[in-house]
């Protein structure tokens, strides 16, 4: 179980100090977290917190009742937590394989390689020794990234955004990958999205606005209240809409 | 031949026991061991030092070794081989070479290589560069390659210095006829307080000629690398040079990459990039379980694989 105890974090801005995460407390249990909110809620920056990425100016993060606030990313990695970036980074050389090969943490079959990249919907023979690099589509990258957090099959999975970029067609089958994932890995998965779709099937919802946790709990509780309340985020847009209609 | 030599030969040229084909062996400043075959010959020069290698036209699939080893201290090699590659053929040729340099004098190995490739010819040329041994002596390479490409022609040349060698300046002309080719992929790294210079000069005479130059290289620690390219478009023709640098520690890399288009048609493109390695691509090998120092070792080898 991986627990925040009153994260806050501000940084360094042109306009001042800002406060991004403010005294953020959760306590997440195994099953399918989403965490939803406005852009510039926090969302991606408590993600990184939890990946160690980013410090936090205060409090604690607990996994499985063990203080991990201090330790590295590659410790935090070792000790089962994954991360798939909202945009994945390219690499001159390094190979889709490599990249699978390095995420399992052991040298792994063609047939393992290839189960991964064909559960994220990429034909894996055309895939596999391409580089990742500019070369590829940023849909493309989005899905080898998320198979290199199922090759890692760890206790805890971030995915920061995994539908941006990802095409209609797809978007079904990314749905089924979290719904496998959630049946076979356990764990907790953690997913950051703004699309009803995957808020819909995950246990718990998260919703994260300028840097609060204004709600959190079971799905069925969260989302007819936020669903019903989008005038909150912006009235003036969503009056404007209205309008419109 | 000892085994630091065999060793030495394995590294460079692939060369490990028997070995098919024709292949000629340099070692410490003289011939150590030469075979030809019906299609590949291979004659000393009467004017100078070094030899030609003449590849009957229509010659296909042979491979032919050309290595030089050098495991004393103090020898100072100057080699000219000429390659005359006759139509038609298809043809690789692998050169290189090793020094083990356990004393404290300077060894050092100048090869020019002038390429004859003729009428739609291909030839592949791989050349690895490789230093080794804890004297105090120098290693140093200065290879000059002058390559000329008749009509139709096909070269692919393939270089790569991994660490070992204190000081090199390559040299590499070309001359491009109608519709030759040439694709140059250099790779590179440097350490501690090596030096390494690159100079490329592609002239594209012939129409529909066209030359991709693609370096790659890393350089750690104090050392320094140049680049330079000059691709000139006398004609109808493609033209792409890139110099792609990662800079680690106190290391300069400087890249002077220039084209010039003599002609109306000429199509010339090059590229430069020169940085440390990016945060974000250590950041995400990290977050997949490697040390710092793990993810950049990963990302250094893919980069110059």
């Amino acid at each position: 179980m991986l627990e925040l105890k009153n994260i806050s974090f501000s940084a360094e801005t042109e306009d001042g100090v800002k406060e991004i995460l403010k005294d953020i407390s959760m306590k997440i249990d195994d099953g399918f977290l989403a965490i939803t909110g406005p852009n510039g809620g926090g969302k991606s920056t408590l993600a990184k917190v939890i990946a160690g990425i980013i410090k936090p100016t205060s409090g604690k993060i607990l996994l499985d009742g063990e203080d991990i606030t201090d330790l590295s990313i590659t410790e935090r990695a070792k000790r089962g937590v994954s991360f798939a970036f909202q945009q994945p980074v390219r690499f001159k050389g390094i190979t889709v394989n490599d990249l699978i090969r390095l995420a399992s943490g052991k040298e792994i079959t063609m047939s393992e390689a290839c189960d991964y990249l064909s559960q994220v919907g990429l034909c894996a023979r055309d895939y596999i020794n391409r580089e990742v690099n500019a070369s590829l589509s940023g849909g493309e990258l989005k899905r080898i990234e998320i198979a290199t957090v199922l090759a890692r099959g760890t206790k805890v999975s971030l995915f920061d955004e995994p539908e941006a970029g990802i095409d209609l067609w797809s978007f079904g089958n990314l749905i089924n990958v979290f719904e496998k994932m959630h049946e076979t890995l356990g764990g907790s998965i953690i997913i950051i999205s703004h699309q009803e779709r995957i808020l819909n099937i995950a246990d718990n919802v998260a919703v994260l606005s300028a840097g609060e946790l204004k709600s959190y709990g079971k799905r069925e509780d969260i989302l007819p209240e936020l669903l019903g309340h989008t005038s909150a985020v912006c009235p003036v847009l969503t009056s404007s809409m209205k309008g419109a209609q | 031949m000892n085994n630091i030599e065999k060793d030495l030969l394995k590294i460079i040229a692939d060369m490990d026991g028997a070995v098919n084909g024709a292949f000629n062996i340099r070692a410490n400043g003289s011939l150590a061991e030469r075979h030809v075959t019906e299609n590949v010959d291979i004659r000393n020069k009467t004017d100078k030092d070094g030899i030609d290698i003449i590849i009957r036209p229509g010659t296909k699939g042979e491979t032919i070794h050309i290595p030089v080893i050098i495991s004393e201290s103090g020898v100072n090699d100057l080699v000219y081989n000429d390659f005359i590659i006759g139509d038609d053929c298809d043809v690789t040729i692998m050169a290189g070479c090793g020094i083990h340099n356990c004393g404290d004098e300077e060894s050092r190995h100048d090869g020019i290589h002038s390429f004859f490739v003729g009428k739609n010819a291909r030839v592949k040329y791989i050349e690895r560069h490789y230093g080794e041994g804890d004297g105090t002596g120098g290693k140093n390479m200065n290879p000059t390659t002058v390559v000329n490409i008749a009509e139709g022609g096909y070269m692919e040349m393939e270089t790569s210095q991994i660490k070992g060698i204190d000081n090199t300046s390559r040299v590499t002309r070309a001359t491009l006829d109608t519709d030759a080719t040439l694709i140059i992929r250099e790779k590179l790294m440097t350490h501690g307080t090596q030096r390494a210079d690159t100079d490329f000069s592609v002239d594209m005479n012939g129409e529909n000629s066209s030359a991709n130059v693609v370096s790659r290289s890393v350089a750690c620690d104090n050392s320094v690398q140049v680049y330079r390219s000059n691709i000139n478009g006398n004609n109808k023709c493609h033209g792409h040079t890139e110099c792609d640098a990662i800079i680690m520690g106190d290391a300069k890399v400087s890249a002077i990459p220039e084209i010039n288009a003599n002609h109306i048609d000429a199509s010339l493109i090059h590229e430069a990039a020169i940085g440390k390695i990016a945060g974000e691509q250590l950041i995400k090998l990290m977050t997949l379980g490697l040390s710092e120092a793990e993810a950049e070792e990963e990302i250094v080898n893919g980069f110059l694989k």
